[in-house]
């Protein structure tokens, strides 16, 4: 029974269609983290514990990217709140503001945001690493900021990330 | 003395950020051919590590206190794009000063 429940298989699809808020509508921060969490939580990728553990991180740790142009913001919680990975993106109509990292005061007019569900902190690394090459890039940025179904997100991360991930099966 | 340079790379919570801009701070060292160590740990510990580890600069993706006696750079454009070759400039010219 073991082995069976251990077997593990690799995916690669870090975002799904119904992760995806588009376009999307947020008064605040947190609203947009509430409303990325409840999609995480609907497809069972994370606990009931995560969206409050993400809420309380941002407020503590902000994470909106001064990027070019266009905002991004990757609300997280810790590993223990995380069953599966994955990453829920919203496109805002209209930007919210979000902290800005590494600021004590600063904020950034979010249009992207990444609620990222990760198991390992290995692996937030590797996705960390991949996400900033991606954000780097106002083209893409514009893609995502102009995209206007889930299926087209899906299609533009799943171009930029590729990290082969072990699933439990 | 041109010996190894310190730095000391402080995130929020989670080890991922400061391990993005120790790649990228490794890297441009190279590059410029400043040898470095590098450790990393949490906001709340740079105070402790700077007695542990003595860095010679500091490079932060969350605030960290500013009256450190350290050289202390925010280490965001590493990941936002934004401003990033500027930051490289100043974290070089801060190795070198060393």
């Amino acid at each position: 029974m073991e082995a069976t429940r251990k077997q593990t298989e690799v995916r690669r699809a870090w975002v799904r269609e119904d992760l995806v808020i588009v376009p999307m509508r947020a008064e605040s921060a947190t609203d947009a983290i509430a409303q990325l969490g409840a999609r995480l939580q609907a497809g069972g990728f994370v606990k009931d514990s995560w969206i409050q553990a993400a809420i309380e991180r941002e407020k503590a740790f902000a994470t909106g990217l001064p990027t070019p142009e266009i905002g991004v913001a990757i609300p997280h919680a810790d590993v223990e709140h995380v069953l599966q990975q994955a990453i829920a993106v919203g496109v805002l109509e209209e930007p919210v503001e979000f902290g800005e990292m590494g600021s004590p005061d600063g904020t950034v007019p979010v249009r992207i945001v990444c609620a990222l569900a990760v198991a390992r902190s290995e692996l937030l690394v590797k996705l960390l690493q991949q996400l900033v090459e991606m954000f780097q890039s106002p083209e893409v940025l514009k893609q995502i900021a102009e995209a206007r179904s889930p299926a087209s997100i899906v299609r533009i991360f799943d171009h930029h990330i590729q990290i082969e991930q072990e699933v439990e099966g | 003395m041109n010996g190894e340079k310190r730095v000391l790379i402080a995130c929020g919570t989670s080890i991922a950020t400061a391990t993005v801009v120790a790649e990228k701070v490794k890297e441009i060292a190279k590059e410029a051919g400043i040898s470095v160590r590098v450790a990393q740990c949490k906001a709340a510990e740079v105070r402790g590590r700077i007695t542990t580890f003595n860095p010679h600069v500091i490079v932060a993706t969350t605030p960290v206190p500013k009256d450190l006696g350290i050289p202390v750079f925010n280490g965001v454009p590493f990941l936002s794009g934004v401003g990033m070759d500027v930051l490289k400039a100043q974290i070089l010219e801060a190795l070198r000063k060393a």
